[in-house]
């Protein structure tokens, strides 16, 4: 490593110097081709659950066009009846069933190099690599956004309000008024996502936060 | 794609014409082709002259403004359902007005492609088209409901033909007039005891008798009391010999003038609107004195008894903006701000009072035990005269310990409830969440004195601020002891706790200070909104702050208006009366200057834009700064604060 580039990984380790900004980051975050998603899964083991259904539209410029939306269910042979009380997801309900591959593949060419927004995000991802790993597919490389992690940048700094660790979906629902009928179906959640990640943008804009990398920090 | 968001897309679309008078797949298919649109306040959807787009719109949520660039007039509002933006798609031509977001919306486009087959092929969307666009119906582009008119859309099929362009040159009291559908009828036969039950039960002031569907009477109020009340007739005599016949009956193609007259003329309070305008056919409507009044609109008592008809929560936005107008309308002809505050104040409080009205309503049982709804902050005040955010509070009366919990969870539900509606007609959310429906917020009696008086005894710096946002409320709704004792309560504690006092002192003088050392404004160093003064922190507050340690001094309770405590301080101390004069007229005309800055750009009006304003505002303003400035040195000397740290 040239002396030039030590001294300014260093400065930046010491925070002197920030972290040059990506080029495809340093645009409006209205041109940037959103995909957002929620998935259904057999429960919240990494190892033993499986995905029941992606459920993704594709956000761009504040417009989601209902002719782009993926919902597509999967056939899966682990099954655990617990989960479906949430998910009103009963395998013989849906039709139009297809492979776990299948799926993915479909879903692997409709997300293209888009960033991806969930929320609790972790979850989703590590659910799809996981099926993606099983498949003998390469994980998602996709830049990632959480809504739940934006909506904290928008509270108030105050000592009066009282932070929770967590918020869930449910809560960004009631705080922003979106409708709730569709919770706990893919396409539904990763619509109410939608919502509140635009209401998000609208608060930190406020804070002059327009361009995408602002995102990410 | 068929997907579960167009089909909740389908459900929507199918309540608003035309859609309506599709089947429901052709809707189903409509509505996969759709594009969901979020736009923040103030943005544009279209311009004037601009090309036309590939899709028309129709409201999903918020509002949006219709207007024409050289009158800068709203020509329409439309909300949810309304569609707009299809004419010149139809007509091949450009935009002929501009299309701006009154607030944060979501829009359905709708490719006019995919529409257009439908409105060939289906004769109802086809005329239903045709009519919009001949008319001065609700839908697209009319007049008629521009704000001016309030409530549900008004079915008026005013096929006059007149073209939209000419609607600038209309006046307001000759467009057509919304009345009551939901006819309330009885026969030859009833007794003036049920019709009575009946009126009162639906809350109308007539009820029309009919024979075979056609009227052949009406009977009001004042029938009943002339009548009746007076002796002349038993409650159990029928109707034909009591009411008024014949019925008067016009057509339902009127315009309010026309209405006004016809009231005039006969010197009746209800007009029987009829298929053909004759009483041989169909009674369709009728018409009030009070729609009239409402459709005229702006005045304070014609909108309280508005407030007091509404019966969901969804119908008060619209009075709200009847209120805002109102208010808009007293600052332009310069009504004093003492009036003009107390008189949005009553209206404001009225809406809420209806709220939470509703709220309880829908509450599967009544409330458990006594409570008060308390309004803090600004609004407790009564100085809150635009939509800003909602602090509020509730206090329930002490239970039992094995009731407590039950009974918390009850209001806590109720409170949830009316912070929603109030957030509905245009309350924001509190970014600290000071809301009822924080448990924090919503104690029973012992509970909220426990709290203040860990306030009192251990003042910081959060608790000093928490008391400022709370020791100014004032009650909206509920029980007026409960609110109080707990004032009562916290003279008491104050009295007790001297050191509270100094705590309060240094608060109220730790506001930032308006001015710098050249005496030039100082604005926001950053932030959203850096350059921007903040009339709100450096010039309210500290009069706001300073009235209510010197009124807490001299235990004056049941005073929370600033203005008013700082008349009330003039009286009380002769010795500085000019000074505490003259501070309630900085207050008075600051907060002017707010509500007007407010009005002009649609928000709190906290943040002023210096540059915009005038060399006199600039001028006013300062003088105003002197004031606070002298009051600070008054109050300073008088407690003393530099002893302590906060």
């Amino acid at each position: 490593m040239a002396i030039k580039e030590k001294i300014i990984e260093s400065l930046q380790i010491l925070g002197i110097l920030k972290e040059p900004i990506e080029d495809n980051l340093n645009q409006p975050i209205e041109s940037a081709r959103f995909v957002v998603l929620d998935t259904e899964t057999t429960g919240f083991d990494y190892v033993n659950d499986r995905i029941l259904c992606i459920g993704a539209i594709v956000l761009q410029n504040g417009i989601i066009n209902l002719q782009d939306a993926f919902e597509h269910y999967m056939d899966q042979e682990h099954f655990d009846k617990s989960s479906v009380q949430i998910h009103g997801i009963i395998r013989s309900d849906v039709l139009d069933h297809k492979t776990e591959l299948q799926v993915l593949q479909l879903f692997l060419d409709y997300l293209g190099d888009s960033i991806i927004i969930a929320h609790h995000t972790k979850f989703d991802i590590t659910m799809i690599n996981n099926a993606l790993e099983r498949n003998g597919l390469p994980k998602l490389s996709n830049k990632t956004l959480d809504t739940a992690v934006l909506y904290k940048k928008t509270l108030i700094k105050s000592n009066l309000l009282v932070r929770k660790d967590h918020y869930t979906l449910d809560d960004l629902a009631d705080k922003f008024d979106i409708s709730k009928k569709d919770r706990h179906t893919a396409i539904g959640d990763a619509y109410i996502t939608a919502i509140a990640f635009l209401k998000i943008l609208k608060k930190l804009r406020e804070n002059k936060v327009t361009l995408l990398y602002q995102l990410f920090r | 794609m068929k997907n579960t968001i167009s089909q909740r897309v389908a459900d929507f679309l199918k309540n608003f014409p035309p859609f309506s008078f599709l089947d429901s797949y052709d809707i189903q298919i409509l509505s996969e082709q759709v594009s969901i649109i979020y736009k923040d306040k103030g943005v544009v959807i279209f311009t004037e002259n601009e090309e036309t787009h590939d899709s028309f719109y129709v409201v999903h949520k918020g509002a949006i403004e219709l207007r024409k660039k050289a009158q800068n007039d709203i020509l329409d509002m439309c909300d949810e359902g309304d569609i707009f933006g299809l004419r010149p798609l139809i007509a091949h031509e450009n935009y002929k007005m501009e299309a701006i977001t009154h607030e944060e919306t979501i829009l359905y486009a709708i490719p006019i492609a995919v529409f257009k087959p439908y409105a060939i092929k289906n004769a109802d969307v086809g005329s239903f088209i045709i009519d919009s666009f001949a008319s001065n119906t609700h839908n697209p582009f009319s007049k008629s409901h521009s704000g001016k008119l309030y409530g549900d859309h008004i079915d008026f099929e005013n096929t006059n033909g007149d073209d939209i362009i000419d609607y600038d040159n209309k006046i307001l009291d000759l467009q057509p007039i919304k009345y009551s559908k939901k006819i309330i009828t009885c026969s030859r036969a009833t007794t003036a005891k049920e019709i009575a039950a009946t009126m009162t039960k639906k809350n109308i002031g007539a009820m029309l008798v009919v024979e075979d569907m056609l009227p052949i009477g009406i009977i009001t109020d004042k029938d009943l009391r002339n009548k009746i009340v007076t002796g002349e007739h038993s409650i159990n005599t029928t109707a034909d010999v009591i009411m008024n016949s014949p019925v008067i009956t016009y057509s339902k193609k009127m315009t309010i003038t026309q209405a006004q007259m016809a009231m005039m003329k006969s010197n009746i309070s209800h007009l029987c609107l009829t298929k053909d305008g004759t009483a041989n056919t169909k009674a369709i409507g009728i018409l009030s004195k009070h729609d009239v009044m409402v459709a005229l609109g702006n005045n304070p008592a014609v909108l309280i008894k508005a407030l007091k008809r509404v019966k969901k929560v969804k119908a008060i936005k619209p009075i709200r903006a009847k209120i805002m107008q109102l208010l808009q309308g007293y600052l332009d002809q310069n009504i004093p701000i003492t009036l003009t505050s107390k008189i949005i104040t009553e209206l404001n409080d009225a809406c809420i009072k209806r709220v939470i009205e509703l709220s309880l309503a829908k509450m599967k049982t009544p409330p458990p035990v006594r409570f008060s709804w308390l309004a803090l902050g600004s609004q407790g005040r009564s100085e809150q005269l635009l939509h800003t955010d909602q602090d509020n509070a509730l206090i329930y009366e002490d239970v039992p310990e094995e009731l407590q919990e039950k009974t918390s969870n009850y209001f806590l539900e109720l409170a949830a409830v009316v912070n929603k509606g109030l957030f509905e007609i245009g309350y924001e959310y509190c970014p600290a969440e000071m809301m009822a429906s924080n448990p924090q917020w919503c104690l029973s009696l012992n509970q909220w004195k426990e709290l203040v008086h860990d306030w009192i005894s251990k003042p910081g710096k959060d608790e000093v601020l928490l008391s400022f946002i709370f020791f100014d409320y004032s009650l909206s709704y509920g029980d007026r002891e409960l609110a109080n004792e707990l004032a009562d309560y916290i003279f008491e504690d104050i009295a007790a706790n001297p050191i509270f006092y100094v705590h309060l002192v240094s608060g109220a003088l730790q506001s930032p200070s308006p001015t710098g050392f050249f005496r030039q404004f100082l604005v926001e160093q950053d932030g959203a909104h850096k350059d921007f003064f903040d009339i709100k922190r450096r010039a309210l507050m500290p009069l706001a702050d300073a009235a209510r340690v010197l009124i807490i001094s001299h235990s004056v309770k049941g005073i929370s208006n600033t203005p008013e405590r700082f008349e009330k301080l003039a009286e009380l101390e002769p010795q500085n009366k000019e000074l505490y004069l003259s501070c309630a007229y900085s207050y008075k005309a600051l907060l002017k200057f707010r509500t007007k800055q407010g009005l002009l750009h649609h928000d709190s009006g906290q943040f002023i834009e210096l540059e915009a304003l005038s060399k006199l505002e600039k001028v006013k303003l300062k003088g105003t700064f002197k004031t606070i400035k002298e009051l600070q040195e008054v109050i300073s000397m008088r407690f003393n604060p530099g002893k302590i740290t906060i």
